[in-house]
């Protein structure tokens, strides 16, 4: 799947949505299934500080293609990440960095991105594009 | 106190926010303003806004009179004995870096101490930590026990003659716990009478209680209006005249000189010397407004009605399963700190919001308080005169339907 129809299917499940409160249960439940980063990836190296919430992202690139893991002790920003990574992970670096984040406003979640909400998604992306353009230079 | 009556005054409180009634329970941060207030800042800019002290004409008298009358209002409301004690500042903030920078010039040396508590707001930790760098003082803090009462007796005992400043707030916002800096500060007097000199940050103590800065006796008193149903961007700081007027100023520029050559400057009087600048000349007279609807409404009544909120939230909250409250000292102001288990205060804040409650939630600006109780943060609710029984209802079941969501 490329980064834009791992969008797509992320706007075409919430589009079921009609109130927030299955919405957010969805991203609950999302930050409930995330897959455990190993926690030898929980280091102050990989933490990024929010005022709010704490995220830790860990990169490796296997053949070429960017993997993430990530975590936060927030369970809406876990939510959030979980999303990001659906899109984000496993694509080479070229496309990731070609990417951007219009799908999280498409679903109504543009708050929780706001650079001003300090819960550390908004440098949590930013991260994210930093791995790619480190990463592709191997 | 018609609570009615009251609300109308706040037209902001009259919305809905994600398609709920607003419910604003983060007076901690910040107090909604009443239309009095808010009026007040539209008319000087209508009617009269003009620079102060400087011009002979018409509306810069009439400017300069009603900013020197804010003086007057605020000396009277925290009873100081002589206007030119009070100084027209940013915020609390601001009025304690005021102080922590002048006394680090001539005051504060190397080996002596400052003290203050585990429970203070970064505006009361990192000036000091400041002054200290600049002087080679050392920064001392008194810690507070599993319910956040201040370890008054700890702190008695850190008091030596090597302490040259103490400065501790009287209400935390962080647990709402009130110190008893009455006790405090006759303590520190009997010990080292005038050679330790006494700041208090006020910022949550003056919306919810009278103050008398006489009856304390302490040096300095710091608060914000913005706290206070006044606006942002003012605030003040009380200083003792004797004191003040031997202190280096913080600032340099207009209006806190007397002569100025190239080479030497002679400085103004109080309290003119520490106001260089153009200064928020509305913010005081709005100040002022606020100062007159907190007295015209009853400080007491203010606090009577507050306190039986918190009461009542106290109660209610307890039946909300894995609820522990941060904070539970027998005397609190005004502020219901909490977290619950298994939940991250910031998710709780997000779910709460989508149902029109506004809360804090982090570290309130306090990270010690939030170190010693080993958690990232809390979520804070936090009353003003405005706020009601029924809405601390809709408070307590939007957060059982988070709870509930989250778990
Ligand atoms: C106890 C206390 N001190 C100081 C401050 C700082 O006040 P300001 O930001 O208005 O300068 C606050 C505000 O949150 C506070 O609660």
């Amino acid at each position: 799947m490329t980064i834009q129809e791992a969008q797509q299917e992320i706007i075409d499940d919430f589009a079921f949505f009609d109130d927030w409160m299955d919405k957010y249960e969805h991203i609950i439940e999302l930050g409930k299934e995330l897959p455990q980063i190993d926690e030898k990836y929980k280091t102050d190296e990989n933490l990024i500080k929010g005022c709010q919430s704490r995220v830790w992202l860990h990169a490796e690139n296997k053949d070429g293609k960017i993997y993430y893991s990530a975590d936060s002790d927030a369970i809406i920003a876990k939510g959030i990440i979980s999303l990001l990574l659906k899109v984000f992970s496993g694509h080479t670096p070229e496309e990731i960095l070609a990417a951007n984040t219009d799908f999280i406003n498409e679903i109504g979640l543009q708050e929780h991105l706001s650079p001003t909400r300090s819960n550390g998604l908004v440098s949590m992306i930013k991260q994210i594009k930093n791995y790619a353009l480190a990463l592709s230079n191997n | 106190m018609d609570i009615n009556q009251i609300r109308a005054q706040f037209p902001i409180l009259n919305q809905e926010i994600n398609k709920r009634p607003l419910v604003y329970f983060d007076n901690g941060a910040t107090s909604q303003k009443p239309l009095r207030v808010i009026e007040s800042i539209s008319n000087y800019y209508l009617h009269y806004n003009s620079n102060v002290h400087r011009g002979v004409h018409t509306l810069s008298q009439k400017a300069t009179d009603k900013y020197e009358q804010a003086r007057q209002k605020v000396r009277q409301f925290i009873n100081a004995n002589h206007s030119e004690e009070i100084i027209f500042t940013r915020g609390t903030t601001e009025s304690i870096n005021l102080v922590a920078f002048s006394l680090s010039q001539n005051f504060l040396q190397q080996g002596e101490e400052v003290l203050i508590s585990e429970m203070e707001h970064h505006s009361n930790i990192v000036p000091w930590q400041m002054a200290c760098e600049r002087t080679g003082a050392k920064l001392k803090a008194a810690s507070f026990d599993e319910k956040g009462i201040l370890n008054v007796e700890e702190l008695k005992n850190l008091v030596s003659e090597k302490t040259k400043i103490v400065a501790l707030t009287q209400v935390s916002n962080a647990l709402g716990t009130i110190n008893p800096i009455k006790e405090i500060i006759d303590y520190v007097r009997s010990k080292n009478g005038n050679n330790t000199l006494i700041l208090i940050d006020g910022a949550q103590a003056v919306p919810h209680l009278s103050v008398d800065v006489q009856a304390l006796d302490c040096d300095f008193y710091a608060f914000s209006g913005h706290k206070m149903y006044a606006p942002t961007g003012i605030g003040v700081l009380y200083g003792k005249k004797e004191l003040m007027s031997q202190m280096t100023p913080y600032q340099g520029g207009g209006d806190m000189i007397k002569t100025v050559t190239i080479e030497k400057t002679e400085y103004n009087e109080l309290p003119y010397r520490f106001e260089a600048g153009t200064p928020n000349i509305s913010g005081a007279i709005a100040l002022s407004e606020a100062i007159d609807f907190m007295l015209e409404t009853g400080v007491n009544e203010i606090a009577r009605h507050e306190h039986e909120l918190l009461t009542y939230a106290t109660e209610k909250i307890k039946t909300v399963s894995g609820v522990k409250i941060i904070g539970e000292a027998p005397n609190k102001a005004g502020v219901l700190s909490f977290v619950v288990d298994g939940t991250h205060p910031s998710d709780i804040g997000v779910l709460l919001d989508k149902m029109g409650v506004a809360v804090r939630t982090g570290h309130h600006c306090a990270e010690p308080v939030m170190d010693k109780f080993n958690i990232p943060g809390t979520v804070r609710a936090s009353f003003a005169v405005y706020n009601t029984r029924q809405e601390v209802d809709i408070f307590i079941a939007a957060l059982e339907k988070a709870v509930n969501l989250l778990r």
